[in-house]
């Protein structure tokens, strides 16, 4: 198989072997690109020199007896993150010519580790969307069907790692948005727990919701991620100052003892049968495996789509207001009175999808209406938080599909945005109550698009997770396959 | 018809911590514009602020010594608006939970001493600041400012009259100066005020409409534009006229109010609790330490001037109005321990020298406590005189120099040598034969102009008591 199909555990055996260089690597990688970014557009800002110049520098570390655990490893970042000296847009037409004078936290935590950042991933614009259909920079497609949707927000990342167009990503989660594109595009994806991972540098959708996770091929690459960007951040005052565990020594050869919860709420009306299928037999091979399964039911989760698009929206409102013009970003310079400056720069600078998620979340907020809306949102939260804390008394981990179908055509849903939204259901509520939730693949449509299975746990049970999803992938076999 | 007043404040007070509330920026006043800054003062996307935990625990020392209650828990809230002045299209701020509500201070005015209620302090970032070049014309933005920690504390409309006002603003600067949690400084703006006034008519327990006044500066200033308003709401009624609800801004030139444009009061706020930032829990433990740290404040320390000290109410009240003043007397008293005299010498000619709020700032006078404690011991030992002594002082607040120093050059000695002084008062009777033959024949009056006479010639060194003695002994003869 050539280099950049590899995973990165794979690779940083033949790294530490001498077998291949990283700049072998890196170039392997951007070969690929060359070869397959004109079809699936999944960057939006592509930084070859400097992925180079990245790749020398940790063969030169690797050679001192140097380098972490993602030495000379190159990556794609979702372009949300910030990038010290390389533009980030969040998809946005407002911040065209923005170049952050500092990294996230994460890229700090990554560049520790001698990762390669290649370049910046295609998203929805500021992470708002489910098929990466509202991006300023164009439409990424999905590698297993060119005519369907990656999902969204973090459609790029889940693309590239589809496609091999890099040996994986970072994205961000906010209601699904890693979750449901892994799911599309037959990778895996984890949201960790909140407060899991530092926001530092993460540009803003839902601050209360956002959090940044890995995009991998395999489970255990997601562990060799996950393990390298958590931990405790004294510049977010929302990260939990807990140990990080090594995620990959969860990944063992049984579930027994495990008990799994399958929560009938998540296997109603307007699922589809082969998704539903995919699913059952997932959770066939985990109790195969040896895990125990028991019906949960979580009876709130059908106003978690309701409560997640007040939340939301209303923090939105007010995160993304700083995008005025006056400082850095997108300005309408023809506008000499302020007002005037604020409304045709703002009007110009965000999409269509932005700009009605604002005014949901100004109308929500506004006096009057916030008992209605914004306060009556939180306390659905607080009962969904209940509800999953009940469940998690009776079982360790919840099964369930991650999406309501396989990957939508391009275009079909863009004129309908509510029938977007209610396909989040699955895996909003995930990010309400703060708590980890992965998808793994677990198996194929009849038309040949993947199907992935989703595993939510307790705060801080992220190794239960891996411990699952281990699992189900060495008993099915799908990691091989790829899309073109 | 008579009518009430009715008054309640808000202040802003920034918090003299070295950082600001959310990053590690310095607050240091009067640096080139934007040079305090970083992307997380600047609103950079994808930044986060963290608390400054100084910023908690000044505001809980105000809100001890204003007797507020602090909760378990507190938490911080975005007020959302557009200003260029606001990088982050909000100020985070508090709203439904601040640190501190239910206090009070009391306060003295018009011979009357009144328990002012405050409605709550809650903790906030301050903005930046705009500066407008009418010629070009171009607006400049400098956030220098942005994100230095303020307190807002808000009053009951429990006050009265301006004056009372007034007052109470003293009280509360008072405070956070003994604190020393704000340097005070109106004209920095580091101690600002908006009011809130109404009137209604007496014995009427609904307020009136009320107005809100911005823009004042200054103690005075803030008295000067609640005295108009009242004037003005008072007018408006006794014509039958309405009160508008409205803001209005102070001119301090022409000492008139004038109606902010109602587009730029149209806000709502859209409070919410920011994300960003979790719940600030506040132990009994941690209220117990900062309470422990607290400095005697302006009440008590008035009340022990007058019950250990012995002073009058008033003068205890004066000289314990900054505590920077009140340390001064102290200091001076421990050498001089008489308290009454040292006041009035404080009161009169030191105030008179350092004119108004100046002298609340006595730190920087340049006459230490100790040699005023050795001037006003020249005077009792007899070695000036007391009016010499008032020559002597403005000396010492020109060169700084001690007392002793400053007689000796001048040559400033009291003359007290009996003989001395006799010879030339022997002098002056006989040179001036009417007026001894006057105050022979009973006109007591003319010891005046002998005393005066020997003042001009002795250049006025000459100890007056002695004068007046050697005087009355040599007519007698």
């Amino acid at each position: 198989m050539e280099l950049h199909a590899l995973t990165i555990h794979a690779l940083q055996d033949l790294l530490a072997k001498g077998e291949i260089s990283s700049l072998e690597l890196t170039r392997s990688v951007l070969d690929r690109i060359d070869a397959v970014e004109d079809k699936v557009r999944a960057y939006i800002t592509l930084d070859r020199n400097n992925a180079l110049a990245q790749a020398e520098g940790a063969d030169e570390q690797r050679k001192r007896g140097e380098g972490g655990s993602l030495c000379g490893i190159p990556l794609s970042i979702k372009d949300v993150l910030c990038t010290k000296g390389l533009r980030t847009t969040a998809g946005s037409k407002i911040l065209e010519p923005f170049i952050p004078p500092y990294d996230a936290t994460v890229i700090e935590k990554l560049r520790v580790e001698g990762a390669v950042i290649l370049g910046k991933a295609s998203m929805d614009e500021f992470a708002m969307g489910s098929a990466n259909e509202n991006c300023a920079y164009g439409v990424p497609k999905n590698p297993w069907n060119l005519a369907h949707v990656c999902g969204g927000s973090s459609g790029g990342s889940a693309a590239s790692v589809a496609a091999d167009e890099c040996i994986a990503s970072l994205g961000s989660d906010t209601g699904g948005s890693i979750r449901q594109p892994a799911s599309h595009c037959g990778i895996v994806g984890i949201k960790p727990t909140y407060g899991r991972v530092s926001r530092f540098g993460l540009l803003a959708y839902a601050s209360s919701l956002d959090q940044v996770g890995p995009l991998t091929k395999d489970v255990r690459d997601a562990a060799i991620m996950l393990k390298a960007i958590s931990g405790y951040d004294p510049r977010d005052s929302t990260s939990v100052n807990q140990p990080v565990p090594d995620y990959t020594a969860a990944l063992g050869a049984d579930l027994n003892g495990l008990t799994i919860g399958i929560p009938k709420e998540y296997f109603g009306a307007g699922l589809d049968p082969e998704v539903e299928q995919a699913v059952r037999k997932g959770i066939g091979l985990l109790t195969e495996a040896g895990a125990k399964t028991v019906e949960i039911s979580l009876p709130h989760t059908e106003y978690g789509v309701a409560a997640y698009y007040i939340i939301a929206p209303a923090e939105a409102s007010s995160n993304l207001a700083r995008y005025d013009g006056v400082r850095y970003g997108f300005r309408d310079h023809d506008q000499h009175e302020l007002l005037e400056m604020y409304r045709h720069s703002r009007s110009q600078g965000f999409g269509e999808e932005v700009k009605r998620r604002i005014i949901i979340g100004t109308y929500a907020l506004s006096s009057g209406y916030y008992d209605a809306y914004y306060k009556k949102a939180s306390q659905v939260r607080t009962l969904i938080v209940q509800d999953y804390a009940k469940a998690f008394s009776q079982c360790d981990l919840l099964v369930s599909p991650v999406t309501p179908a396989p990957a939508w055509k391009i275009g079909e849903k863009i004129d309908d945005p509510l029938s977007v939204y209610l396909s989040d259901i699955l895996t909003i509520c995930t990010n309400l109550a703060g708590l980890p939730g992965m998808s793994v693949p677990c198996g194929m449509s009849s038309s040949g698009l993947p199907i992935g299975l989703q595993l939510q746990a307790s705060h801080f049970a992220e190794e239960k997770i891996f411990r699952a999803a281990y699992a189900l992938e060495q008993r099915l076999d799908l990691a091989g396959k790829k899309p073109m | 018809m008579e009518f009430e007043t009715v008054i309640g404040l808000e202040v802003h007070a920034q918090l003299k911590t070295k950082s600001k509330i959310f990053c590690g920026c310095t607050t240091a006043f009067g640096n080139p514009p934007n040079t305090n800054t970083c992307p997380v003062c600047l609103g950079m996307p994808g930044v986060l602020p963290v608390l400054n935990k100084t910023v908690v625990e000044y505001a809980m020392k105000m809100a001890l010594a204003t007797n507020c209650a602090i909760g378990p828990m507190n938490q911080f809230a975005r007020k959302n608006y557009f200003y260029p002045d606001l990088p982050k299209g909000y100020q985070i701020s508090q709203f439904d939970l601040p640190i501190a509500e239910h206090g009070w201070v009391e306060v003295e005015a018009g011979g009357k001493t009144r328990r002012i209620g405050l409605t709550r302090i809650h903790m906030e970032e301050d903005a930046g600041k705009l500066i407008h070049d009418e010629r070009e014309p171009k607006s400049y933005v400098d956030l220098n400012r942005t994100g230095v920690p303020l307190i807002e504390i808000v009053s009951e409309p429990d006050i009265r009259s301006p004056e009372e006002a007034a007052a109470y603003l003293r009280k509360l600067h008072a405070i956070l100066r003994y604190l020393d949690i704000c340097d005070g400084n109106m004209q920095e703006g580091s101690f600002r005020c908006d009011a809130n006034i109404s009137l209604r008519p007496v014995g009427q327990k609904e307020f009136g409409t009320r107005t809100e006044l911005k823009n004042m500066n200054s103690f005075k200033n803030v008295q000067k534009a609640l005295e108009f308003e009242v004037r003005r709401q008072r007018d408006r009624l006794l014509d039958g006229e309405k009160i508008t609800q409205e803001t209005l801004l102070w001119d301090a030139d022409r000492n008139v109010t004038n109606a902010m444009r109602s587009k730029e009061e149209a806000h709502d706020y859209r409070y919410f609790p920011d994300p960003d930032l979790v719940p600030v829990v506040i132990t009994e433990a941690w209220i117990e330490a900062i309470r422990a740290t607290l400095p005697e404040l302006p009440d008590d320390r008035k009340r022990r001037f007058v019950q250990q000290l012995g002073l009058p109410e008033d003068d205890a009240a004066v000289l314990t109005s900054s505590r920077e003043l009140a340390d001064y007397f102290e200091a001076a008293y421990a050498r001089y321990p008489n308290a009454k005299k040292l006041g009035n010498w404080l009161m009169t000619e030191l105030m008179r020298l350092m004119k108004g709020e100046e002298a609340l700032d006595i730190s920087q006078c340049p006459v230490t406590p100790e040699n005023l404690a050795a001037l006003l011991a020249m005077i009792d030992a007899g070695t000036i005189s007391g009016k010499i002594a008032k020559t002597v002082f403005e000396e010492m607040m020109v060169s700084g120099k001690d007392p002793e120093t400053v007689v000796k050059e001048k040559g400033l000695v009291q003359m007290s040598d009996q003989g001395e002084i006799m010879a030339i008062v022997k002098e002056i009777i006989a040179a001036n034969p009417e007026q001894a033959q006057q105050f022979r024949e009973g006109k007591t009056k003319v010891m005046g102009f002998f005393v005066g006479q020997l003042m001009k010639q002795t250049g006025g060194k000459a100890n007056p008591g002695l004068a007046n003695e050697l005087f009355v002994k040599a007519l007698g003869e």
